[in-house]
């Protein structure tokens, strides 16, 4: 099993509230899973909890990358192990070249795992050849990382690092927001070009529009921190016409 | 605000006594001097009850002690040796020809200051002590009347139309004792700018001022940085006066170093110019960063800014004190100051004092201060690219001080200034 989730509880650290409540979730290596769900449902917070953001606390449950029990691992080990999130909302960093920065990540989860440093000249020349293809510039890359980006530039620029640093585990918060037409094109483009037999992706989102691109083998609906039901790609498109009431009143 | 207990004055004999008096000069450079000295007389030597030094201990700068530190070893090219520049070598505060370039440059006048003080007719007159003498309100700034009574190195300036080619203060200190005054006098004529670069360690101790006066039209920039060595105590004051749609632009990075005071005094005398302040610096341990800011808007539709980001760790001290005086008439200002410590840990202080006082009323001024620790959301973006921890701090480093670094308008400069901050980082990091 690639991502593992069983029973995961999850409260924030600072106040008593009770976020996540006994989420069960399996997503196997090749595929494609969506969540979907209200706002405020908790899509986010277990994205952050499974890449080891600060400032949640596990009170109960377990989740593992490809056997491997991540939780009380380190952002940067989770990252070195395979996972990867595309942030809903990307962080600006003056002054930090995104050329300087993705090298920096790349190689340091090469050494991490042991694996060869590439050098300036073999790294360039990969990223040059993946910018393209989502058509990001010359100075797109040279400019700090994501600053002056526009909403769909950001995005774009989160594929881009996804493509370079080639996790295992591709978790997608609602990657489409924000981003034209044109712009959902690439970047599905973009992960269907990731897609593989080692590789699964966690694809969050509130519109059928993005898996119309990236076709879903699984559709999860999460209400209120849990997974109230799962379904093939058709559970997107009931969600698209009738919204969540009925889904929500079934289970309830 | 004015005490009306009388001070009791604080002697001047110490720092006095550390420099020989200057040579006779010109009549009115020897005027200037002597009251300079007689002002000195009358505010005493800066102590630390001083509210203009409450935050920072001028005591060694005052003291008649030797002040000591040991010059690092030059393990890294100079700042800005890359740009096409004049070059004025100083070692330990004094010019020397020899390491430095041509006295001349198209469109730049240029003599040393002791060659223009001891000319009986000369711009200088105008501005020797005098921009310094105007700046003296409403504190006394008591070490610029000392440099102004004693300094006999530095240059005189005259941009008389646009100078392509920067000019490049390079200094570069070998004695562990040297105590060096600067004095700096440059004049842009309307329609005239200049570049004027700085780099180095000047001294153990220095105590160097520029005053500046730029005409109509004009623009002056100036970036500096001002070395790294641990013990050096450094004071600068730049007295700048601006004309009608005049530009000046100044940037200084201060890494390390156990007393740094940087003062700048601008005035706005022109309507519609434009004047910004910045600078950012880091230190560890024994390190006390003050920067003393004070504009005085006393035109129309004038611009001023003031950016100041301090990256502080284990013991250090930074402070800022800025002040945006809007005089009445001085209508359509726009007046902005920010200033922020970063602190990297419990154990830094970070005292800020920012100040309007405004006496028109169709103006916009804003300031605002900040301290506060690493950006945690931006941590765990970088952390979870698998970028370590370490790395990624700094990188978040970067990203605060580049916001002042910014302010720098030439590109290749900023670059330059960049360089710094990571190679700084870097070796701290790897100790
Ligand atoms: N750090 C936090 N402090 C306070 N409340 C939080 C925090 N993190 C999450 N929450 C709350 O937890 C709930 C779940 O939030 P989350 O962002 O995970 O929802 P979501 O399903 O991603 O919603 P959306 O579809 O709007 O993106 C919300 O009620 C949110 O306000
Ligand atoms: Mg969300």
């Amino acid at each position: 099993m690639m991502l593992d989730i069983k029973n995961l509880h999850v409260k924030l650290e600072e106040e008593d509230k009770v976020i996540l409540k006994g989420v069960n979730l399996t997503v196997e290596a090749g595929k494609v899973h969506a969540i979907m769900g209200p706002n405020g449902s908790g899509k986010s917070t277990l994205s952050y909890v499974l890449a080891g953001r600060d400032g949640y606390e596990v009170t109960d449950g377990s989740a593992s990358l490809s056997g491997a029990d991540i939780l009380d691992m380190e952002p940067e080990e989770r990252a070195s192990e395979g996972l990867f999130l595309a942030f809903q909302y990307p962080v600006e960093i003056p002054g930090v070249g995104n050329m300087t920065f993705l090298r920096t990540a790349v190689n340091a989860q090469r050494k991490a795992r042991g694996e060869e440093e590439l050098t300036a000249g073999e790294f360039l020349k990969v990223v040059r050849e993946k910018a393209k293809s989502l058509k990001i510039d010359a100075d797109m890359l040279k400019r700090p990382v994501n600053v002056g980006f526009s909403g769909g530039e950001k995005k774009r620029n989160e594929i881009l690092q996804m493509a370079m640093l080639e996790p295992k585990m591709c978790i997608l918060d609602e990657t489409d927001s924000g981003l034209d037409v044109d712009a959902m094109k690439l970047v599905s483009e973009g992960v269907n070009a990731l897609r593989d037999e080692g590789r699964a992706f966690l694809v969050i989102t509130h519109y059928q529009r993005l898996l119309d691109h990236i076709k879903p083998d699984v559709v999860h609906i999460m209400a209120n921190g849990r997974i109230v039901k799962t379904g093939g790609p058709e559970l997107a498109l009931e969600v698209e016409q009738n919204g969540y009431a009925d889904i929500l009143a079934e289970v309830a | 605000m004015v005490s009306v207990k009388a001070k009791k004055l604080a002697p001047t004999d110490g720092m006095l006594s550390r420099h020989a008096a200057a040579p006779s000069a010109s009549g009115w450079a020897d005027a200037a001097r002597a009251s300079a000295r007689a002002r000195l007389s009358t505010v005493g030597a800066p102590q630390r009850r001083d509210e203009y030094w409450s935050f920072t201990n001028p005591t060694g700068f005052v003291s008649n002690e030797p002040a000591v530190s040991t010059p690092l070893a030059a393990d890294e090219a100079a700042s800005f040796a890359d740009a096409d520049a004049l070059v004025l070598t100083f070692v330990d505060g004094v010019f020397d020809p020899a390491q430095s370039g041509d006295l001349a440059g198209e469109g730049l006048e240029i003599q040393t200051l002791a060659d223009a003080l001891s000319t009986d007719i000369h711009w200088a007159k105008d501005v020797f002590g005098v921009l310094e003498e105007a700046g003296q309100n409403p504190v006394p700034r008591e070490l610029t009347m000392l440099n102004t009574a004693v300094a006999t190195e530095g240059f005189v300036l005259r941009a008389t139309q646009v100078v392509a080619r920067p000019v490049r203060f390079n200094y570069v200190q070998t004695s562990a004792t040297s105590d060096a005054v600067m004095r700096n006098l440059v004049k842009v004529d309307a329609g005239a700018s200049l570049t004027i670069l700085e780099s180095g360690t000047i001294a153990a101790r220095c105590n160097t001022v520029f005053e500046i006066d730029i005409a109509d039209d004009g623009a002056l920039h100036h970036v500096r940085t001002q070395g790294r060595d641990h013990d050096r105590q450094v004071f600068t004051a730049m007295f700048a006066r601006l004309g009608a749609r005049s530009t000046y632009k100044s940037f200084t990075l201060a890494m390390n170093g156990v007393l740094t005071r940087n003062e700048q005094v601008v005035e706005f005398t022109g309507d519609d110019a434009a004047a910004h302040v910045a600078g950012t610096c880091m230190g560890e341990g024994d390190f006390h960063n003050d920067d003393t800011v004070f504009v005085t808007h006393d035109a129309v539709n004038c611009e001023s800014r003031q950016v100041f980001k301090k990256v502080l760790k284990s013991g250090a001290t930074g402070v800022f004190q800025g002040k945006i005086l809007v005089k009445k008439g001085a209508q359509k200002t726009d007046g902005y100051q920010i200033s922020q410590g970063l602190l990297l840990d419990d154990e830094v202080n970070f005292l800020a004092k920012p100040e309007l006082e405004i006496y028109a009323d169709d103006v916009i001024c804003s300031h605002g201060s900040t301290s506060g620790g690493l950006d945690e959301t931006g941590l765990f973006y970088l952390l979870s690219r698998g970028v370590p921890r370490a790395a990624a701090q700094n990188m978040l480093v970067i990203a605060f001080m580049d916001e002042a670094v910014q302010e720098i308008a030439d590109e290749a400069i900023a670059d330059d200034v960049r360089g710094r901050i990571a190679g700084w980082l870097d070796r701290h990091s790897a100790g």
